[in-house]
């Protein structure tokens, strides 16, 4: 059966977008639709990601797609948002794989990397022949990461590392890890291919969410790589904050995607479930919990409009990206449990995506910097007062 | 080798149709639009054979309002070298005077191979290629399944009732696909953004007046209610008796 989704755009918010931004838009759903959808489901079930679709999502171009040049498509901030939304329809787990290799991978490369770096590494990332983690959350340093123990010493000319990074997206499937670690002190990125002797990568298992999706542990143990493999460009914990800001953008963006995915399939049962003789649609119970999904989902995708014409003007602070990614993880999660109530003891299975977007909504609204801790960084921002440590 | 892929614009395959009031056309506000299923085959094939000449233009040629602009891009983001939009406003359904328009287009930039689909999914008509060839006079395959191009001939496999047919076309030649040729390609995001720098026409479009013309429209009657006959192994016999003689399904 084809995909039967249709999403909502109850503010005609597609008239803010550009005839380009909206065929991107919809070569990415279409893409999802032919062909993670149909797979989407026994890749949750079984705990794996669909690694044959890694190549198609390259020749499709989404890798690093709001970088320009080594083989990346230039996209304006409103095209690569868009993207993440279209992903993140299908699966945050799938979003979730091509933030870390664009934002968080392909990005730092392209920003704080050697010439020799860049053409090392991002043509065959932006083809999706080489993968990408990013290691900065340690097991007991994740909100605080500058306290990160992972340390870099020089031997010669080469950098020793050791310690060990947790919850890293793509850190058993990767060919290349991005290891941020204390140099003298100082925090640096730190590219190491995973054949290097010492780095081995994890799973974490037995995951509610995110299941669809690689999340590992990684352990460096004297591992030693040549001095060329330090990123030259960028030094402390500002270096990776840079990388998360450009993935939580990608978040704010990519969550309305699971939102309007719960709307559609609960617009759907509503109106094909029949209670007491009438399709539950009818009822005003149901209708205002549809009308509070469609009215956050509307009000997220002008927040995220909004957020790119910055992005695009320069103008964009970390502290906006925090709003937004706040906002709407919190929406997109309620929407999925509103949702969930709606399909009544149906929601529980998997016949239904609810509760896989729900459950992976979890994982969302927590990694990439807390709801709590971006309200705190909001916080900071209105009163000139940090709350955070 | 120059190439022109033959491309209309239909509603999307999803739309809710509905009759317009002057009860002979479809009611097109709201209605999206996109490229012809089976005319994604003749575009792939297009982009396929000038892969393996390694060189060639891709033409892609459509007929309808300005709005047909949209689908021309789609074709240009998946690898199109240019796009022509011959402009009418008319509603056209006569497929002799499309088939004219296109001719007269034709003749001034000369192809080697037209490709088209089958037939449009909107219409059925299944009538473009056909009169294209006679107006051209190139040979012509039509449904084509599987197609190879070797020293300036084609051949072609068709599925016709019960068997394989297969065939050797020269060139020029209008060929019309089916589904099963090949696998469309997506426009890649690359495709896209290349598609706004690539060249983009339009030109009035020259139509002759048209022979036929639709009458009225209407859509199918309503299916009716289901019915339960009964349950259990006793509603059986009333279920066959309703399958035989009401229903002469079985």
């Amino acid at each position: 059966m084809s995909d039967p989704y249709k999403a909502l755009d109850f503010y005609n918010v597609d008239d803010l977008y550009t005839e380009e931004e909206l065929m991107i838009r919809d070569a990415v759903r279409s893409w999802v639709s032919d062909r993670f959808m149909p797979v989407i489901e026994e890749h949750n079930r079984a705990a794996t990601f669909p690694r044959d679709l890694i190549p198609e999502l390259g020749e499709l171009g989404v890798y690093g797609a709001s970088l320009t040049g080594y083989g990346c498509a230039g996209l304006s901030p409103v095209a690569s948002g868009l993207i993440c939304q279209e992903l993140e329809r299908g699966d945050s787990g799938l979003r979730s794989f091509v933030s870390v290799q664009g934002s968080l991978c392909m990005f730092p490369i392209w920003a704080y990397g050697t010439e020799e770096q860049k053409q090392k590494y991002l043509p065959d990332m932006a083809a999706g022949k080489l993968i990408g983690c990013f290691g900065l959350t340690e097991a007991d340093f994740g909100s605080n990461p500058g306290g990160m123990l992972t340390k870099a010493v020089e031997d010669g000319d080469h950098y020793v590392l050791n310690g060990s990074k947790y919850w890293i997206t793509n850190g058993s499937t990767c060919q290349v890890a991005i290891v941020w670690a204390k140099l003298n002190g100082v925090i640096r990125g730190f590219l190491i291919d995973s054949d290097t002797p010492g780095f081995t990568g994890k799973q974490i298992k037995n995951k509610f969410s995110l299941r669809a999706s690689d999340t590992s542990e990684l352990v460096l143990e004297d591992c030693r790589i040549p001095k060329s493999q330090i990123l030259p460009g960028i030094e402390g914990i500002k270096g990776p904050l840079s990388c998360l800001t450009q993935a939580r953008y990608g978040i704010a963006f990519g969550v309305i995607g699971s939102a309007q995915a719960a709307y559609d399939e609960a617009l759907r049962y509503s109106q094909m479930r029949i209670s007491f003789d009438k399709p539950i649609a009818r009822y005003q119970l149901v209708q205002n919990k549809l009308v509070w999904m469609a009215s956050e989902i509307t009000k997220a995708q002008l927040l995220c409009w909004k957020l790119a014409q910055m992005k695009e003007a320069g103008t964009m602070h970390h502290y906006h990206v925090s709003m937004a990614k706040r906002n709407n993880c919190w929406m997109a999660l309620e929407c999925c449990r509103i949702g969930r109530d709606i399909l009544g003891a149906n929601g529980i299975t998997d016949e239904y995506q609810m509760m896989r977007h729900m459950c992976n909504l979890e994982s969302v609204i927590t990694y990439e910097g807390t709801h709590d801790i971006h309200g705190l960084i909001i916080g900071r921002q209105l009163t000139g007062e940090d709350a955070i440590t | 080798m120059d190439i022109v892929v033959c491309i209309k614009r239909v509603p999307a395959t999803d739309t809710a149709i509905k009759i317009a009031a002057d009860g002979k056309s479809i009611e097109t506000n709201g209605v999206s639009f996109e490229m012809n299923a089976y005319d994604e085959f003749a575009l792939e094939q297009a982009l396929l054979i000038k892969e393996q000449l390694g060189e060639g233009t891709v033409t892609a040629l459509t007929i309808g309002p300005s709005l047909a602009q949209k689908v021309m891009r789609d074709a240009l983001a998946r690898g199109a070298d240019k796009a022509v939009v011959l402009t009418t406003d008319e509603w056209i359904y006569d497929g002799a005077q499309v088939a004219q328009a296109l001719a007269t287009y034709l003749q001034a930039n000369p192809a080697q191979i037209v490709l088209c689909g089958k037939q449009a999914v909107d219409s059925d008509n299944n009538q473009l290629a056909g009169n294209l060839a006679a107006r051209l006079g190139f040979g012509c395959v039509t449904e084509v399944t599987k197609l190879e191009l070797a020293d300036g001939t084609f051949t072609a496999e068709r599925d016709i009732e019960g068997a394989r047919e297969v065939v050797t076309c020269k060139t020029p030649a209008v060929i019309s696909c089916n589904k099963g040729l090949n696998q469309p390609r997506y426009a890649n995001l690359k495709g896209i953004m290349k598609a706004k720098k690539k060249p983009l026409e339009e030109a009035a479009a020259d139509l002759p007046a048209a022979a036929m013309e639709i009458v009225s429209l209407e859509l199918p009657p309503a299916r009716a209610d289901g019915r339960i006959i009964g349950e259990g192994v006793d509603a059986v016999p009333a279920l066959i008796e309703a399958l035989r003689n009401e229903a002469k399904a079985i």
